[in-house]
């Protein structure tokens, strides 16, 4: 299960991104490809793990699924490649042209920070 | 009121960084790391230990890299064949990353290495999304494991430039659909090179260090459909080896940082 190592990522990253004046993050949406090998549901359940004690705590993560699309360079063929993924071109049946065009994404797409530190009032 | 970024960063982009890195520190000292990745008990340990050994016989300076959750059973095994090994226990992680890996090469791979197998941990999903700074991965399945595996483990079996089928002695015993299990292969991965090994009787062992060493001396590697960057970013192994910038030195240290603190035993086959 290497969605904990995935979500530390994330967190790292995000924190790494932080400006310096903004306040908690509230949300991370995330693009998750059909085929990048990871699954959202124990992404979700790491990440709530990962947050806490960090500038994420709370935060949410809207996971966005990126469905997986090919296209052959020969025919011109393009599909929706599906899961366990069809590699071979369903028009000219060959696999020697094939592109994948998407569904390989892990990829942070944006954060969502609130402006003010939310322990600003302690700090006085 | 809130701030919203658009990031558009790769989550694993430190990984590849280091892999990146990693690949080019081990081109600049003429070494090339082959990564192999299989499910637990499918054989890779006693096919390795059988090419390390053809690789002695051969004089091609090869090294070894097993990692597992547990125990030291593996390194023991792949010593008997001479070639200098190392034993990496992730502690519960279910993958290596590249930055673990150069660490644990840093100050033990022998300068003279040519050839580097690393034995991932016997995991077909969670290693498939690292790369290693490897130029040969290698996916292995057992005939025992059915005919299905590619397609269950679509990510392994995508992205492998070589595939290695083990146990073939056993294929009648247990009724192993080898036409299926092509076409299964081919639908994830087309083009992919497979080849058909038996540890126990001999056939063909070998075949994983000819291709190891034929991207050692440059040859051309296979480019998996599933490996090709979506949207210009970097994903996935790399297509060939040596691109990418050098290193200072050759140093093998890489700066990304691991999760997990993985206990070492290091052990110098003598």
């Amino acid at each position: 299960m290497h969605e904990m190592s995935i979500a530390m990522a994330v967190v790292e990253q995000v924190a790494q991104a932080s400006p310096e004046e903004a306040g908690r993050v509230e949300s991370v949406v995330l693009q998750v490809g059909e085929l990048a090998g990871v699954v959202p549901d124990s992404l979700h359940f790491c990440f709530g793990l990962a947050c806490a004690g960090t500038v994420l705590e709370g935060a949410e993560l809207v996971a966005e699924t990126v469905p997986g699309q090919a296209r052959c360079t020969a025919c011109g063929t393009g599909w929706a490649v599906g899961m366990p993924p069809e590699l071979t071109c369903p028009g000219c049946g060959d696999g020697a042209g094939t592109e994948l065009v998407a569904g390989r994404e892990l990829q942070i797409r944006s954060v969502r920070w609130a402006d003010r530190p939310a322990y600003a009032d302690q700090e006085g | 009121m809130c701030r919203v970024i658009d990031l558009q960063q790769a989550v694993l982009a430190r990984n590849e960084d280091a892999a990146r890195e990693l690949r080019a520190a081990l081109t600049a000292r003429g070494t090339v790391a082959v990564n192999l990745l299989s499910s637990p008990g499918s054989g890779k340990t006693a096919l390795l230990e059988a090419e390390l050994v053809l690789a002695g016989q051969r004089g091609i300076p090869a090294a070894a890299l097993t990692a597992d959750l547990a125990t030291e059973n593996d390194a023991l095994r792949l010593a008997r064949s001479g070639a200098p090994v190392k034993q990496v226990l992730t502690d519960g992680l279910c993958h290596l990353e590249a930055a673990m890996l150069a660490r644990h090469l840093d100050g033990w791979l022998p300068d003279d290495t040519r050839l580097l197998f690393v034995e991932n941990v016997g995991n077909l999903v969670c290693p498939a999304s690292y790369d290693l700074g490897e130029s040969l991965r290698v996916a292995l399945a057992s005939v025992t494991e059915g005919e299905d595996k590619p397609l269950k483990y679509p990510t392994a079996f995508g992205l492998a430039h070589l595939v290695v089928v083990t146990k073939a002695d056993l294929a009648d015993a247990v009724g192993f659909d080898e036409k299926s299990f092509l076409a299964n292969i081919e639908r994830v991965n087309p083009g992919v090179e497979v080849v058909f090994t038996s540890a126990r009787t001999g056939e063909g062992v070998g075949q994983l260090l000819d291709r190891a060493c034929a991207v050692l001396d440059g040859g051309a590697v296979h480019r998996p459909v599933m490996g090709v960057p979506a949207a210009g970013h970097h994903h996935g192994p790399p297509q060939t080896a040596g691109h990418g910038h050098s290193h200072e030195g050759g140093h093998l240290h890489s700066h990304g940082h691991a999760h997990g603190a993985p206990a070492e035993l290091p052990l110098d086959a003598s």
